[in-house]
């Protein structure tokens, strides 16, 4: 290979952006590649989530009545407002990038707090929601409970929803955590309208940790619910 | 057979067994002429082409299509062979013929329980005639083991919670090993043992030998009783479950409107998992069964049930719980409205 | 001939002093020299596991270990070999170091994830190591279900989460290197200029990525069905045990690939080296590893033959598991013919391409074995098996490592090892693993189960010869320990391009400086071009 006989020169030029980080040669490769190293994350996690949704639809295909039994136990009323919760979340996080990127500091901050907050609304449900399991022993395990003629099978039903839900609301936290910092850069001016990957790229995470709510919600609670 | 005292191959004791050894020495001869052809031609490059002086460098090649293309389509030619060999022998040997000898083994840790129809019960050995074709319907009461005959060359796992079988047709009288060949704790290697493969004679003499317990299909019959399912299951088929006579090897049809087979695999997790599959017209009052009878007891009480269907041979176990079962191959079709 | 060499005087090495400027490194260079002290660590202990298997294995009788003893020795030998060491070694140690010089880059693209991927690496081991104090494990590193959720009364969980921490060790680097490769090559160097190491590792990186999230879950499903009483893969409640395979098999599958492609990619950068030669059939070879990384995805359930799939399923599984045999052959072919009027010479790093060779060929042939239906039937689980995977990851994928090693060596350290001494360190390592695992498969053949800690008398003499050519293998691999180390102070300095070998990270100075290059690299030619000059300027030959 001809190489190495280096005629450009990416230093000792005047000024680079302070955010410029010194491996990269411009903002534009290095928003390019924060946003694709993202993408690259959010597909391991599909990839994460998947396993439990194949062992989900496996089987509730082979045990569709007891799942159907198990799923009415779940109460669609909060769940269901928790899907609109985390819609909504969504929509302050967009608003929220869409702040930074026109140079609005205020308004960044406002909506990362609002969607912050909506996220922990969405947890304080799932906190009443899981409860609520425990003191019905719907918990699998040594203290499982159940009169149903499935009750062996309910048991892997429950299994598989409080680890698929548990997951999620784990990466809910983590989600919340990685906003509170962002949301704490962003007040204290860290970002403007040619520097604000960071919050893209968290809004890209929460958008994910949605999406996969929604994907949740319906497989597991409403099973069979037309009846 | 082996070579300098070393053994390279088990005894060929099986039918199974020859066609094992010639695919595998195909393999091997295939394999060894690949392996020393490309590994003679890099030593003999490196000699030829060694480096002679300090500036020297190698042709400029980048490649050649022609050669590409010849050297991917032979070895996959090749590869086809194998595989299609392999898959025909494969599919024999998991295909038991219509008239087989049947044994159940049950895998714990750690031994293996072998349960003959006449009644004999064996532990870690197991006796069989020479000439018949044997079908060993197996199951685990705890972990997966696996059920490994060196010397028929086959093996099938030992899965908790469904049957799985093997098939094979011992060609030498003579004993051999047998090896479980699934981790399956502490004692692994010590869930070990024979098989006595015997003049059909000698063998009919071991059965005589006896058990003071009756037949399989009889101790099942008394389990039946013991656990009084004939309460719900009449024969006339009008009491709360349906009758048990005459299903085995035919379809059957669900409450879901899915058809299955009723084979040993159909019946034991009716059993244990009775809301599994609801026979259609019936309601799922049946009560699961699981943890209240043992893996040797259900062997016994599925036998029960197959004397109950005469002439049938259930087919393969299925796989519970998963949907489908394989497509039954029953033996002769019983007579038609034939009830007992 | 040459001037008298010298140690650049600035470099990564010396840019720096303290725990500090090495703990919280960006550069990429470091990271990969931590990695390998810690995987070396690694590989030491799996050893030592090992070489507790193969002296109780002397002897037909169980006699020397504990049953459990011995079950556990196996398992922490197959943990600690491939999740904390063969994982890792050539894609974090070579991969780290060179992949941003190959591609004329300053680091890689995400320097401190970088760092934190070692953490996490460190984090994975410290679990296994609390789980190995606590008495160990039992399970096989493969951690079947009922058995590892139910029966197991060993250190099931620590073990278990360590491997899952690691993986994310692994998705991490996977990652950096695709973002890296995808977006900070130098001017002019396209896609097809690339060197095949770096290809190789493009593939890897897809597997690392894609496949790792898989296990992890799987993982996790058995953690909680263990410590909460969770029923997925209970046979009592309806559970499939099987169920766990397909999970597990569809990484650890793809994973063995992670294993042998950066190997392969450590081998088209030494004989081309080596023969002065460009490799033959380019992009033959860079396609070959893309596709053993997407058929590397769907050939899981060979893994399963007799655990009770139905037939239909072992015949599309049989079929395609031939595929991607071919890739493999059809690199192998290629690098034949890159021999073919070549400029041929043997210092170590060629010899460990030969024992590649020699071994990759046994090994992945003897895959073919495994996919034939018929075969694996009789063959599968016992040591004819064990006896394939450790000619590919043994036989392949750490002789590509240890090349790799010797060849960029004088890169990383500036510094030459012993010519003599690591020439007898290949020989022992190629003849010591055929004495000890030629004669696997014929014990296999004969029907030796695996993971067995006692045996019928008629296998004794087999498994003596394989005892006794771990030993000859282990002291092959202790050598090099002294060598590399007795170099750092000792060895002749070697200047930045010892080899006379094409790529851009023999432009550096050996050591390098922090940050690579001080100007960008502009790339105008084909990769692998030699030219008499500087062959002859090649100080060592």
């Amino acid at each position: 290979m001809s190489n190495a006989v280096a005629h450009a020169d990416a230093h000792g030029h005047a000024v680079h952006h302070p955010k410029l980080q010194h491996h990269f040669d411009t903002m534009q490769q290095q928003k390019e590649a924060s946003t694709l190293g993202m993408w690259l994350f959010l597909l391991t996690e599909v990839l994460f989530f998947g396993g439990l949704f194949l062992a989900y639809m496996l089987y509730r295909m082979w045990y569709f009545d007891a799942f159907a039994e198990a799923s009415r136990d779940l109460d669609i009323q909060l769940g269901g407002f928790n899907t609109v919760v985390l819609i909504l979340s969504s929509l302050t996080m967009a608003l929220g990038v869409r702040a930074a990127q026109t140079n609005e500091r205020k308004n960044t901050v406002f909506w990362l707090i609002l969607t912050i907050f909506l996220g922990c609304v969405f947890l304080g449900v799932k906190y009443v929601e899981y409860s609520h399991k425990f003191e019905v022993g719907h918990v699998p395990g040594p203290n499982f409970h159940s009169d149903s003629v499935w009750a062996a099978q309910q048991q892997i039903f429950f299994s598989l929803y409080f680890t698929m839900t548990g997951l999620h609301a784990l990466h809910m936290i983590i989600g919340v955590v990685l906003m509170s910092v962002i949301t704490w850069m962003a007040y204290k001016g860290k970002f403007d309208s040619s520097y604000y990957t960071p919050v893209e790229m968290a809004g890209l995470y929460w958008h994910f940790v949605d999406l996969v709510w929604i994907y949740l919600f319906p497989l597991l609670y409403l099973v069979e619910r037309h009846n | 057979m082996g070579s300098f005292g070393i053994p390279l191959f088990p005894e060929q004791a099986s039918t199974f067994a020859k066609d094992v050894d010639a695919l595998y020495l195909f393999i091997v001869a295939t394999s060894a002429f690949f392996a020393l052809g490309v590994s003679i031609a890099a030593v003999v490059f490196g000699v030829i082409y060694r480096r002679r002086h300090a500036g020297e460098i190698g042709a400029r090649i980048e490649g050649n299509l022609p050669l590409e293309l010849l050297w991917s389509v032979i070895p996959t030619m090749i590869a086809m062979v194998m595989f299609g060999w392999g898959a025909s022998s494969y599919y024999k040997m998991r295909t038991p013929p219509a008239e087989t000898l049947n044994v159940y083994a049950v895998g714990k840790q750690w031994m293996w329980k072998f349960q003959h129809t006449e009644g004999q019960r064996e532990i870690n050995e197991l006796h069989v005639p020479v000439g018949r074709a044997v079908k060993v319907t197996i199951t685990s009461e705890d972990v997966i083991h696996s059920l490994f005959f060196p010397s028929f060359r086959t093996k099938m796992d030992a899965i908790p919670g469904r049957y799985t079988q093997l098939w094979f047709e011992a060609s030498k009288v003579g004993t051999y090993h047998i090896f479980c060949t699934e981790y399956c704790g502490t004692n692994h290697s010590g869930m070990i043992g024979n098989v006595v493969v015997m003049e059909p004679a000698a063998y009919q003499a071991w059965l005589s030998g006896g058990t003071t317990e009756g037949t399989l299909a009889q101790r099942g019959e008394r389990l039946f009783g013991e656990l009084a399912c004939g309460t719900c299951h009449l024969d006339t088929g009008k009491g709360r479950g349906p009758s048990l006579s005459n299903i085995v090897g035919k379809p059957v049809e669900l409450a879901d409107g899915t058809t299955v087979t009723a084979d040993e695999g159909y019946l034991r997790e009716s059993i244990i998992n009775s809301q599994a599959k609801i026979v259609k017209g019936y309601q799922p009052l049946m009560p699961a069964f699981q943890g209240l009878v043992s893996e040797d007891n259900l062997v016994a009480l599925v036998e029960y049930v197959k004397s109950l269907s005469p002439t049938a041979t259930a087919t393969p176990a299925g796989t519970a719980p998963a949907a489908a079962a394989p497509p039954a191959t029953p033996a002769n079709a019983p007579a038609v409205g034939e009830k007992k | 001939m040459l001037d008298t060499l010298k140690l650049p005087e600035r470099h990564y090495l010396n840019n720096g002093h303290g725990f500090k400027s090495w703990l919280l490194t960006k550069d990429h260079k470091r990271i990969a020299i931590m990695y390998l002290i810690s995987i070396s660590v690694m590989f030491l202990l799996g050893g030592l596991f090992a070489a507790g298997v193969r002296v109780e294995l002397l002897t037909p009788q169980g006699d020397l270990f504990l049953a459990d003893t011995y079950n556990k020795f196996f398992t922490m030998h197959g943990v600690v070999m491939v999740f904390f060491f063969l994982i890792p070694s050539t894609p974090a140690v070579l991969g780290n170091f060179l992949i941003p010089p190959m591609i004329g880059a300053k680091d890689l693209a995400f320097p401190r994830i970088n760092l934190l991927s070692l953490y996490i690496f460190w984090l994975g081991a410290a679990f296994f190591f609390y789980a190995l104090f606590a008495g160990g494990v039992d399970t096989g590193w493969t951690f079947y279900t009922p058995f590892s959720s139910f029966s197991s009364n060993t250190n099931v969980i620590p073990t278990a989460l360590g491997a899952f921490i690691s993986g994310f060790s692994s998705i991490l680097t996977g990652l950096n290197f695709l973002v890296t490769i995808h977006r900070m090559r130098a001017p002019g160097l396209t896609w097809f200029r690339l060197p095949l190491f770096v290809w190789a590792h493009y593939a890897t990186s897809l597997i690392q990525v894609l496949g790792t999230p898989v296990v992890a879950i799987t993982i996790i499903m058995v953690a909680v069905e263990r410590m909460f009483g969770f029923g997925i893969f209970d046979p009592t409640r309806g559970g499939d045990p099987v169920l766990f395979q397909h999970l597990f098999w569809f990484y650890s599958h793809p994973a063995v690939y992670i294993m042998i492609l950066p190997a392969m990619g450590v081998i088209s950068e030494v004989i081309s080296t080596f023969s002065r030669k460009t490799i033959f059939g380019y992009s033959f070879v860079a396609f070959s590893s893309l596709a053993i990384a997407v058929f590397g995805f769907i050939v899981w359930a060979h893994h399963l033959f007799v655990a009770g799939i139905s037939t239909y399923s072992a015949m599309v599984f049989s079929f395609l598991s031939f595929s991607v045999a071919i890739p493999s052959a059809v690199k192998v072919f290629n690098w034949t013919a890159t021999l073919y009027k070549g400029a041929i010479s043997f210092e170590t790093p060629m010899l460990y391409v030969y024992g590649f060779f020699g071994l990759f060929l046994i090994g992945g042939l003897t895959g073919l074995f495994l996919a034939t239906l018929g075969v694996d039937i009789h063959v599968h689980d016992t040591y004819f098996v064990v006896a394939h995977f450790h000619y590919i990851m043994v036989g392949g994928a750490i002789m590509g490592y240890l090349g790799g090693l010797h060849f960029w060596w004088p890169k990383m350290t500036g510094r030459m090892y012993s010519e003599f001494l690591s020439r007898i360190s290949a020989i022992l390592v190629f003849v010591g693993f055929n004495l000890t695992f030629f004669p696997q498969f014929i014990l296999g053949y004969m029907g030796m189960p695996r993971r067995y800690h006692a045996y019928p008398d008629e296998f004794q003499v087999l498994n003596v010869m394989s005892s006794a050519g771990a030993g000859v293998l282990g002291i092959g691999y202790l050598l090099p320990v002294i060598y590399f180390l007795w170099s750092l102070k000792k060895g002749e300095v070697a200047g930045p391009n010892p080899w006379g070998a094409s790529g851009m990270e023999w432009q550096m100075p050996s050591p390098p400086p922090t940050e690579n290059f001080t100007e960008q690299p502009i790339v105008h030619g084909e990769p692998y071009e030699y030219t008499p000059h500087v062959a002859r300027e090649a100080n060592l030959v």
